[in-house]
């Protein structure tokens, strides 16, 4: 039994559908970790892409290093770190935060060099007419920037976004239960991994093909120009 | 030039800017009187789209002084390429406006939002008063019905109507037109020059236009300075320029030119 509702191994169908509930329990907080984790990622992958275009030379190469190790470590060791080190210093986070904050962290570097790209790719002509029209550097990435690289970077974000939903299973190590924990949690009592493990696999399908699907979709309502403002 | 009784409200003094070990302008001096109008020819490399560059402060500049509207350039102990703060900067930029070849519309904003934008952001009007202001401008270049339009739905000499009509919303002294109908098809070059040449008769505006219509030069300019080799090398009134060419090299740029 777990969170009230108790399993019936009889047949594999019945196992199923008696655990569904608590799977579903599960999946809220595999997307709730992933949403916040994807939310930090956009924000502080625009952060860490406009602070890496600073005219100020320590300020741009400070984030290239922090964006740098933030990528080319693994996210375990990041996850473990925030979990154990940090409270030795005082901070101590709850585990769906951490994990959600790891993860954050870890993509925002991935999606920073997303940015950076889109970023590039917007013609100086653009930059120059920001310049002439005595637009703050902070409004014309706002204002012109911004809405522009949106189509241009959205492909490349949705893989990530379906990249990160698919790697939320490893927050069940620092004991936050999402999808995965619980069906290793009931394959454990039961001694039944097959039904629980193929039920969390089939749920990510559906959820990234979802994602796919919607992010596709967006590609073809958004004009190519960018976010329209009227 | 003659005697002026008014300062004049460009200054280049001995203004060196180079790109590497290519000196685009060498030890340069200039001057506009305010409302002036004064377009610069020459061949292609002279130097005189990096003067509007400068002067927009698109690029900085190594030697020498430059004063507009009497703010310097460059700010005593100013740090960076341009030795200057971003604010000296933005308070020269408020007083400059420009044109440029390729347009450079915003291609996600419609007409209306293109020339009623920076006049809310920068210059604090409200989004009624900006708008009300785009209105008139769009008249004035003749795309009243455009407002709503994207800059893509745009012929070129349209876009570059309202990157006029932009220019203009945030009243700037001194206006800067680069090459403005080079990236434009033949027959929509007219539609553009008469808008500018429109413009030539407001007094109070000090227009700088590089440009290889010749024929628009001599009929809007009150003087045509001839570019060579990131000089300006010889100067004067439309007629004494195109008539009377005393420099050999103007005479062999407008003999290629004026073909």
């Amino acid at each position: 039994m777990m969170y009230g509702f108790t399993w019936d191994t009889a047949t594999p169908l019945t196992y199923a559908w008696s655990i569904l509930p608590i799977i579903l329990i599960g999946l809220t907080v595999t997307l709730k970790a992933a949403a916040a984790g994807f939310a930090i990622a956009l924000v502080l992958g625009l952060v860490f892409a406009m602070l890496r275009r600073s005219r100020f030379r320590s300020v741009s190469w400070t984030t290239a290093c922090v964006v740098e190790f933030l990528r080319d470590t693994p996210l375990l060791v990041q996850l473990f770190f925030l979990y154990y080190v940090l409270p030795e210093y005082g901070l101590t986070l709850p585990a769906f935060l951490t994990g959600a904050l790891a993860l954050g962290l870890q993509y925002s570097a991935y999606t920073s060099e997303v940015y950076r790209g889109g970023i590039e790719a917007v013609p100086r002509g653009q930059w120059e007419a920001a310049t002439a029209l005595n637009l703050t550097r902070m409004q014309t990435y706002r204002d012109i920037v911004v809405p522009q690289i949106v189509p241009r970077i959205l492909p490349a974000m949705g893989n990530y976004m379906v990249a990160m939903i698919k790697e939320t299973p490893v927050l069940s190590v620092i004991t936050v239960l999402d999808m995965m924990a619980l069906a290793n949690m009931i394959g454990e009592r039961t001694f039944e991994y097959l039904v629980p493990l193929t039920m969390v696999g089939l749920i990510f399908l559906i959820l990234t093909l979802i994602c796919s699907a919607g992010l596709h979709r967006l590609q073809k309502v958004l004009p190519k120009a960018g976010i329209p403002l009227r | 030039m003659t005697e002026n009784a008014t300062a004049p409200l460009i200054e280049f003094a001995g203004v060196t800017k180079r790109f590497g070990a290519l000196t685009v302008l060498d030890n340069f001096n200039f001057e506009v009187a305010p409302g002036e109008k004064v377009t610069l020819i020459g061949p292609s490399g002279s130097g005189k789209s990096t003067v509007l560059r400068i002067l927009m402060t698109l690029e900085p500049f190594q030697e020498g002084r430059l004063t507009l509207d009497g703010l310097s350039y460059q700010e005593p102990g100013g740090t960076g390429p341009f030795r200057a703060s971003e604010r000296h900067l933005r308070e020269i930029r408020s007083r400059v406006g420009m044109v440029f070849q390729s347009f450079n519309l915003f291609p996600h904003m419609s007409v209306m939002r293109n020339v009623a934008e920076a006049p809310v952001r920068v210059l604090g009007l409200s989004r009624e008063e900006a708008q009300a202001r785009a209105v008139d401008l769009l008249a004035l270049v003749g795309l009243s019905d455009k407002k709503d339009h994207f800059p893509s739905q745009l012929s070129g000499g349209q876009q570059q109507r309202v990157a006029i009509a932009r220019a203009l919303a945030m009243r700037p002294r001194v206006l800067l037109f680069d090459e403005p109908t080079s990236a434009l098809d033949p027959q929509l070059v007219g539609e553009v020059l008469a808008v500018i040449g429109d413009l030539a008769h407001e007094h109070d505006l000090t227009m700088l236009l590089v440009t290889h219509e010749m024929r628009f030069a001599r009929e809007v300019s009150d003087r045509v300075c001839f570019f060579d080799k990131g000089r300006i090398c010889e100067q004067g009134t439309p007629d004494a320029i195109f008539t009377a060419p005393s420099h050999p090299r103007t005479c062999e740029f407008l003999a290629s030119v004026l073909r």
